[in-house]
């Protein structure tokens, strides 16, 4: 795989399988990369992240996934230098978080859309953050135009909808221009357009080669986003893989089917990988069938669909998958340092 | 609840590459902390209260002191007309006080705190840029408020011929000690947020320790109330405040405001030890 390289110098190669990834910068600096090692947090007597080692790499997005809960907030608010790990490392471009004398060049970040004083404007909000690290007035304005807050700019942010507040702190985190972006769960709360955007910008950012770290506890979401998946529940490392590979992986979603005849059409779909449940008002749940062989069996029946859907495969479904049959999993995916369904519970 | 959906002609892609060297410095988080301060209206409001408080309740108190004069010689000799002129000093040390509970927990109710300190990771050029833009923006307001409280109540008070020159010994430094006393109120209200990082919390501590241990000292019995009663934060820092102080009932003005500021160092210190250490 070939990366651009950060700075526009000479185009890096990743090292063989295995390798450290310690490439330089044109600049002299690491390049960028997080690297995550037996990362553990506690909060009290709740363990919030357990033994977590991954390497987020440049040039692709990787998406972070978990449920509600599974410890994603927590990971990316160390690899930020907010929290400090109970054990374990996490270093950013080669260094440890709050070792870093120019942040907002190395990282940015956005935990939390409402992360603003209600009555300050858009525009201040930023101002502030800029000034931290010398960074100019005009390059406020670049953000803002560039994630599409003009217009409001001046307004104040406490009166921002969610997906606005999205915006500004997708603003905030690209600010500094920084080699490395960490989202938590930008998508939430933006409309079709919004989303759309947001897909276009994390491909336009790894494609200048910065590495790009977004959560979300929507499978189907990270699925069209990203292209690497580092997957956690509980706080332990499920997956790390790419996303055809864990799609692939996951059982296929169930349809759900309704039709003017729903015993013959039962009859009909039933076979060996193939299993056919009731569903509830009346509908049935084919599993082992794409919808449209499920169409195709009920047309030469003679029998008229009334409803087939294809169920999105939630996280929740793969996840509960995944540690049902993690044995199987391990052998598909390529580096699966996962627990075992044991510890899981 | 507004809704204006950004203009898609300006939803393209990532904004330009920007290359200037970002080192964080002191000077610059200061500039930072100056911008959120002078765009955060309740600053603003919170100082201009300050500002009315000295003037308005200095003036009203002198006022209400001409038509009640002291009789009898002992109510006379320690009748201090600069303290009646700056009493008002009394009541803007909630305003600056709470002012500084809310400049650090305003940052962590509204988890912009977050944000901050990702931008400035050795995190104490934060507290340090607050601390002296609250001092600062403290003497701002409260400096002239003092004078114009003194001018106004002594020209009130001279009608009974109560008043006292400002070229009088002592008198120049207890008017200012007033501003300064209210600097350091400011900054234990700071240190007080930055420890306990709620904004409920941080105003009890604040009113528990300018008022609530000043009144558990005077039920202190004997000699005891005066002598343990002097180093309370608010009796010593409002020493520089009078004129004569008692040496009964307080230190030496310098000595009492030095005291003052020894709390709000503590509370700052440890303030700063909570936000170096462990999660922001």
């Amino acid at each position: 795989m070939r990366l651009s390289c950060y700075l526009g110098g000479e185009i890096p190669t990743r090292g063989r399988l295995g390798a450290p990834l310690t490439l330089r910068r044109a600049s002299g600096s690491v390049m960028a990369v997080i690297e995550i090692r037996a990362l553990t947090k506690r909060y009290g007597r709740t363990t919030a992240v357990s033994d977590l080692t991954f390497t987020v790499r440049p040039g692709v997005v990787t998406g972070f996934l978990g449920p509600n809960g599974a410890g994603k907030s927590t990971t990316m608010r160390m690899i930020l230098g907010l929290d400090e790990p109970t054990s374990g490392s996490v270093t950013v471009n080669g260094r440890p978080p709050r070792a870093h004398t120019a942040p907002l060049r190395e990282v940015g970040g956005m935990l939390d859309p409402r992360a603003v004083h209600p009555s300050r404007s858009a525009y201040h909000h930023l101002l502030a953050l800029a000034r931290t690290s010398g960074i100019r007035r005009s390059r406020v304005d670049e953000v803002i135009d560039a994630v599409g807050l003009r217009s409001v700019a001046g307004r104040r942010a406490g009166g921002f909808s969610l997906g606005m507040g999205q915006r500004l702190g997708i603003a905030a985190a690209l600010l500094g221009d920084p080699a490395t972006v960490v989202l938590d769960e930008p998508v939430n709360g933006l409309d079709v357009e919004g989303i759309r955007w947001i897909r276009a910008l994390l491909q336009d950012l790894a494609t200048r080669g910065k590495t790009v770290f977004v959560s979300s506890h929507l499978m189907s979401e990270i699925a069209q986003t990203a292209t690497h998946l580092i997957v956690i529940g509980r706080g332990k490392l499920i997956a790390d893989t790419s996303v055809a590979d864990f799609i692939a992986t996951a059982a296929p979603p169930p349809v759900r089917v309704r039709s003017s005849d729903q015993d013959t059409l039962a009859g009909l779909l039933r076979s060996p990988g193939v299993t056919v449940a009731p569903a509830g008002d009346g509908a049935l749940a084919v599993s082992g069938l794409p919808a449209a062989q499920i169409g195709a069996v009920a047309a030469a029946a003679g029998i008229t669909v009334l409803e087939l859907a294809t169920e999105q495969a939630s996280l929740e479904d793969v996840f509960v998958d995944l540690t049902q049959d993690a044995v199987e999993f391990r052998a598909a995916a390529r580096q699966a340092a996962g627990p075992t369904p044991e510890e899981e519970k | 609840m507004t809704s204006t959906t950004p203009n898609p002609a300006h939803v393209a892609a990532a904004p330009p590459a920007y290359q200037l060297p970002q080192r964080v410095t002191q000077a610059r988080v200061l500039r930072s902390e100056w911008t959120k301060l002078r765009t955060q209206p309740s600053v603003i409001w919170s100082l201009l209260a300050t500002t009315i408080l000295i003037a308005g309740f200095g003036i009203v108190y002198s006022l209400v002191r001409e038509t009640r004069p002291p009789h009898g010689a002992a109510a006379i000799a320690s009748f201090d007309p600069a303290a009646v002129s700056l009493s008002g000093v009394q009541l803007a040390q909630i305003a600056v006080g709470v002012l500084g509970v809310l400049l650090v927990t305003s940052e962590y109710a509204t988890g912009l705190i977050r944000v901050t300190l990702a931008a400035v990771p050795r995190r104490l050029p934060v507290l340090w840029g607050k601390a002296a833009l609250v001092t600062a923006a403290t003497l701002a307001a409260s400096l002239p408020a003092v004078f114009v409280a003194f001018v106004a109540g002594q020209s009130i008070l001279a009608r009974a011929h109560l008043s006292v020159p400002l070229s009088d010994p002592g008198v120049v430094r207890a008017v200012a000690g007033g501003a300064l006393y209210l600097a350091v109120a400011a900054l234990i209200g700071l240190g007080l947020g930055g420890l306990l990082r709620s904004t409920a919390g941080g105003i009890a501590a604040l009113f528990g320790l300018l008022f609530g241990v000043q009144l558990a000292a005077g039920f202190l019995p004997g000699s005891w109330a005066n002598d343990v009663g002097k180093y309370v934060p608010s009796t010593a820092g409002q020493a520089v405040t009078l004129v004569h102080p008692d040496p009964a009932s307080s230190l030496p003005p310098w000595t009492g405001f030095g005291v003052f500021c020894l709390y709000a160092a503590v509370l700052l210190g440890l303030a700063a030890l909570r936000m170096r250490r462990g999660d922001a």
